[in-house]
């Protein structure tokens, strides 16, 4: 085969094309530009951490089925440990947002990493939510009976009926959690690839 | 196992804080008010290490 | 870079000071452990709400009136259910967003008949009671016109509806098989074959709640241990959890539509605060596409305390 052949492979394509764009040290830096120094840059990977622990407190509840948390002392104590993981996520993924907002940090040509971003805040909440009304027990009881009124004005509760635990189980146990960590993963090689964003330049201020 | 989650038991029916429209669980004020105290926090607290030592690269 | 002009909020320069040490694994291990020790702290110490589930069998048995009443109500068509539309049935049009019947539009595919679901089909799956047999025999093969009629008897006397050793009684005059047919339902409620008739209309295997959790939401019985919870509607009850816990307040927003006008004086009110979350969900993701909006940022300068060491060089 001829070099010129190998080149035009999808394969060596692709792989030229990650290695460009993500090459090793962007995708695990060892250095920073000077200007990243502020506690508000813990929350993104807080987020991250307690994601980690919100997916691995799921699969252990998983692991004996929906209602062992209600007889199991061990169980309940899972679950615990999944609500309160749960907490710490979305309390640190709006921190996270108030302060990429505050930064303004879709500048240069990182829109894309805003938006992903939004996405999987938006995932996050019907993940949540999916949770709430699989709970099996009083409180998911109430908190579907009456979400189905506003999901069922829309529309969509002819597809996605709150009422089905089982349909709410599955999406709360493989649908959403899919589509949280790809958008999470996309979001973060995003953050990679194109760096933290820069502090805004003051001069620039003149020019609009 | 039962000690686990009773320290502090939050079963008991809570106490809420009703203001004009507002109308709120002191569970969540106190998760929201961290959140804001928290972000405010990040914000003047001045972050260790990096400041000092730069590499030139 | 071309050579347009700098857009301060959709460019960024190009950083050319110097890069400090950073170590991405060390801070996500210490991120991990940091969060792990948290999650365990606040679990040790405050646990997590289980509230057990309410049944019908405890709900007939904490106020049998309410569920007989709930009951007439299904048969006469005045429940919230049966008078629910779409994607229940067609008693309703649903909710309209200004000229859009988005629910209409989508239909009705979760058929419910409350009168055939709730009422007639459980007593119907009842082991052999002849006077209960009859009963049911004379509804259906009686005209609809004249089942509403016995309804209609039925429920003008329901006021003054009690609940005898353990019979539901109501003086009615021509109420033909009605009177039977809710005190019949009653006791199998509080016996506990109705959560069962309910959740099994499907077959032997089930996890579809729809009808059970229905009905249940059509009394007034679960929604009073809701209001004592404040986790109803007009008490921002979306983002509450039962007990002290925190819920789900990242719904403060959403929770806060319905309590103010027009949201709440609305008969579409939930379409409208749909839709309202639907508007702002999509302004803040296309945030960095909105000229005004995307300035914010800069012009409120809360980024200088953020990159205030950057500034001071």
């Amino acid at each position: 085969m001829s070099t010129t052949e190998i080149d035009r492979q999808w394969t060596t394509r692709l792989r030229k094309r990650v290695a460009g764009k993500l090459p090793p040290e962007k995708l695990l830096p060892d250095t920073q530009p000077a200007y990243v120094s502020s506690w508000i840059y813990v929350f993104g990977v807080a987020t991250l951490a307690a994601l980690i622990i919100v997916i691995a407190t799921g699969c252990v509840l998983s692991i004996r089925g929906p209602l062992w948390w209600h007889q199991s002392s061990i169980g309940h104590f899972v679950n615990s440990l999944h609500l309160w993981s749960v907490e710490i996520f979305f309390f640190a993924m709006v921190i996270h947002l108030w302060g990429k907002f505050f930064m303004g940090a879709w500048r240069g040509g990182r829109t894309m990493t805003w938006m992903t971003g939004c996405v999987t805040f938006f995932a996050s909440i019907l993940a949540g939510f999916t949770g709430y009304v699989s709970q099996t027990n009083f409180d998911s009881q109430w908190i579907s009976t009456q979400a189905k009124d506003g999901i069922n004005a829309t529309g969509g509760g002819s597809i996605f009926n709150v009422l089905n635990l089982g349909q709410m189980l599955m999406w709360h146990i493989v649908l959403l959690p899919l589509a949280a960590i790809a958008l999470t993963a996309v979001h973060v090689l995003l953050v990679r690839v194109k760096g933290v964003v820069p502090p805004y330049e003051e001069d620039s201020e003149i020019v609009q | 196992m039962s000690w686990l989650g009773s320290i502090i038991p939050l079963d008991h029916l809570g106490h809420y804080i009703h203001w004009h429209v507002i109308l709120i669980s002191v569970g969540n004020l106190v998760v929201i008010g961290l959140m804001v105290v928290t972000f405010i926090a990040a914000l003047l607290l001045p972050f260790p290490g990096r400041g000092g030592r730069k590499a030139s690269k | 870079m071309s050579k347009k002009a700098f857009r301060p909020d959709v460019d960024a320069p190009t950083w050319r000071g110097g890069h400090s040490p950073y170590d991405i694994i060390k801070e996500g291990t210490i991120a991990l452990v940091v969060v792990g020790v948290l999650t365990v702290l606040l679990s040790v110490f405050f646990g997590s709400p289980d509230e057990a589930a309410v049944t019908v069998k405890k709900w007939a048995n904490a106020n049998p009136i309410d569920f007989a009443t709930t009951a007439a109500n299904e048969l006469n068509g005045t429940s919230l259910t049966a008078g629910y539309g779409p994607p229940y049935n067609h008693a309703a049009i649903g909710q309209k967003l200004g000229p859009l019947s988005l629910a209409k539009w989508a239909g009705v595919r979760i058929p419910i008949n409350p009168v055939s679901d709730f009422v007639i089909k459980p007593l119907e799956s009842m082991p052999s009671q002849p006077v209960l047999q009859q009963n049911l025999a004379m509804w259906s093969s009686a005209s609809s016109s004249t089942q509403s009629g016995w309804v209609t008897d039925y429920v003008k006397a329901v006021p003054k509806m009690t609940f005898v050793n353990g019979h539901v009684v109501v003086p009615t005059t021509n109420a033909g098989p009605v009177s039977v047919l809710v005190d019949n339902l009653t006791q199998m409620a509080r016996s506990g074959a109705l959560d069962q008739a309910l959740v099994t209309g499907g077959g032997y295997y089930t996890t579809d709640y729809t009808k059970p959790l229905l009905f249940l939401a059509d009394g007034t019985y679960l929604a009073g241990l809701a209001a004592n919870q404040h986790l109803t509607g007009t008490q921002w009850g979306m983002m509450n959890e039962t007990g002290q816990y925190p819920g789900q307040a990242w719904l403060w927003l959403y929770t806060f539509w319905y309590q103010i006008r027009p949201y709440s004086a609305s008969t579409n009110a939930d379409v409208l605060v749909w839709g309202t979350m639907m508007a702002l969900s999509a302004v803040l993701l296309f945030l960095p596409l909105i000229p005004g909006l995307r300035a914010i940022p800069r012009k409120v300068k809360v980024y200088r305390l953020i990159w205030r060491e950057h500034y001071q060089q």
